[in-house]
Parts: C-alpha cells; structure tokens; sequence
C-alpha cells in the first residue's frame, strides 16, 4: 500500500498527458453553433447579379436547400468552389450568401468559374451573416423543408464532406415530411 | 551598427505587436446618452470576437468584431435591454462569445475546477507538512544511548 503512493504521481501525469492529448485533437475555431436546430433567421437581400430583384429565405419554400456563405475576398472559397458544382450537378440547390463582398468582385468571382447558385443575395454590411451567426467564410447551412437549419459547416467543402455528410443528410431530410 | 539595427529591429517588432492592443478596436461613437455610452463600453469587454478568439470586441480590430460592435449599438440605440443583447449574441454564437459563461452542467468544472486543484494542493501541502512535524518531534535516540553518547564525549572511550 505504502509503495503504491509512488505511483500516484506517476498516475496524475498520466491522467494530465491524456486530457492535454484529447484537447490537441480539438479544434478551437469549431465553435458549435447553437442554431442547428433553430429556425433559419429569414433575410430578404438584394440579388448579387441583378440588385432590383429582392432574394431571400422565402425562395426556399419547402425543399431542402444549402446556404453558402462565401465572398470573393476569401480564398478558401475558391478553393471549395469545385464541390459545390458538384453537388449543384447532383441536383442539391445551393443558394449563396455574398458577404461583406463588392458587387463588381462577387460577379467577377462568379464570372471567372460556373456557377452553381440559384441565385445569390449580397450582404454588403454583413448584417444577415450577423444574424446567422456567420464567423468566418465559407460557412455552409443546411435548411430543412421546414425551414429549420440542420447542419452547419464551417470553412471550405472537401469532396468527402460532399459525399459522406452533405449528400447523405440531404437525402434524409428530403425523406422528412413535412 | 549591426547591433544597433537589430536593436530597433525589436523595437519595431515590439510596438507593432502591442500596435493591436494599444489602437484597439473601438470606433468612434456617437451616443448623445453618457449612460448609453457606459453600457457600450461594458458590453465590450464582456463580449468576445469570434475569429480573433482571444480579444474581447473592444480589442479586436477584425472585420467581424467591427459588425458586431455596430449591431451592438444599433441594439443599444433601439433600446434593447443588457440582457437581451447578451441573449441574441448567445442565439447566434453560443456561450463561447461570452467572455463569462453563466455557471450551469457544462460550464461546472470551468468554474470550479482551479478551486478544486486549491483545494487538493492544500489538503496535500497540510499532510506533508503534517507528516514532517511528527518526524520533528520524535526523540532522536533513547535515554541509555545518549547517555552512552555522553561518556563517548567525556571520556573517549567506551567501557
């Protein structure tokens, strides 16, 4: 018993070792957003490529939709660009959130690759990104058919985000009802 | 002269390392009411920037921290109450924009934790401590040995 206190030591630093290693693993840019779940705060902007038109939540209607958060400042959008073509190829609606962007820059982004939005709504003043709980861009909300959002990720799109988290949780939202 | 530029080398690394803290982020405001202009200060330091996950909104200079400011004000203008701003920065960002998270299950061990190492350090430094003193004030030897001690002294040898 009297040697086993030589080991308590050994114990707390071992104890110590493992939360220090589980805390390597964590990500401290992940900040959970508490509006999964949450209704999705309705925005009513104007479009990025005709400003007269208004575009907003309300074009959602009913089907299960992405939001993406991205501007031509940012260079990790770029970068996710090409799996969101993708997944606009594999009949996923994707609507774009331009944040905080010049309309000239947003549309020169648009033009220089295809574009796979429905339409996208420009928040120069950042206000609807604001409300969203937007942090960093890209950011990507899944809207369910209620309206509720149900998935958020944060910073670029990988393929394998596509396939084996967007994809799957869009086609189970689509089996909802609604 | 080599010195000399390394020298102010670090003074410009200096300065524009402590650039960020001493500018702050905090724009010029244009409250009428003193008391507005107080709660605004307040809220700033208790709000924290999410992107630059270290600074409060007074600090940070990030773009994101600009908005947030500005929708802090636009609250405060419209007469939102401190509760219920904290509220909607907690809507959107989660207790993480706080810079003291409410004590509740998950935020338990944040707040309690460094009491409870206190606490085990003391219990550990009052039984060591203990556990010396008992050893003080043990008698070295018995009364035959030191007096045996004693002749040894005296007398040099030990009959």
């Amino acid at each position: 018993m009297k040697r086993l206190r030589y080991l308590l030591p050994l114990a707390l630093v071992v104890v110590l070792g493992v939360f220090m290693m589980v805390g390597l693993t964590l990500d401290p840019r992940r900040v959970p957003s508490p509006l999964v779940g949450q209704p999705a705060p309705q925005f009513q902007l104007p479009d990025l490529e005709d400003p007269a038109r208004m575009v907003g939540t309300d074009d959602f209607a009913g089907e299960v939709v992405l939001l993406n958060i991205w501007a031509s400042w940012c260079v990790s959008c770029r970068q996710e660009h090409p799996v969101l073509l993708a997944l606009a190829e594999q009949g996923v609606p994707i609507y774009g959130l331009n944040y905080k962007d010049d309309r000239r820059d947003g549309l020169a982004f648009l033009g220089s690759m295809n574009n796979p939005y429905v339409w996208n709504a420009h928040d120069l003043e950042g206000r609807v990104g604001i409300n969203w709980g937007v942090y960093g861009t890209p950011e990507t909300f899944i809207i369910d058919r209620r309206g509720y959002i149900r998935y958020k990720h944060v910073g670029p799109l990988s393929g394998r985000d596509a396939q084996y988290n967007i994809l799957p949780l869009v086609e189970q939202l689509r089996g909802e009802s609604l | 002269m080599k010195s000399l530029t390394s020298l102010l080398t670090l003074v410009i690394l200096g300065l524009s390392l402590a650039g960020p803290t001493l500018a702050g982020g905090v724009d010029p405001t244009d409250f009428d009411d003193p008391v507005l202009e107080q709660r605004y200060r307040a809220m700033l330091h208790e709000l924290r920037c999410t992107v630059c996950q270290n600074q409060s909104l007074a600090d940070s200079d990030a773009g994101l921290a600009r908005d947030l400011r500005r929708e802090l004000r636009d609250q405060l203008r419209a007469g939102a109450t401190d509760e219920q701003i904290i509220d909607y920065m907690v809507a959107r960002y989660g207790q993480f924009v706080l810079y003291r998270p409410p004590l509740s299950a998950a935020t338990f061990l944040l707040w309690t934790g460094p009491f409870i190492l206190l606490l085990i350090g003391l219990v550990a430094l009052y039984l060591t401590a203990r556990k010396s003193r008992q050893r003080d004030e043990q008698p070295m030897a018995d009364a035959d040995a030191r007096e045996r001690a004693r002749r040894l002294l005296n007398e040099g040898n030990d009959s």
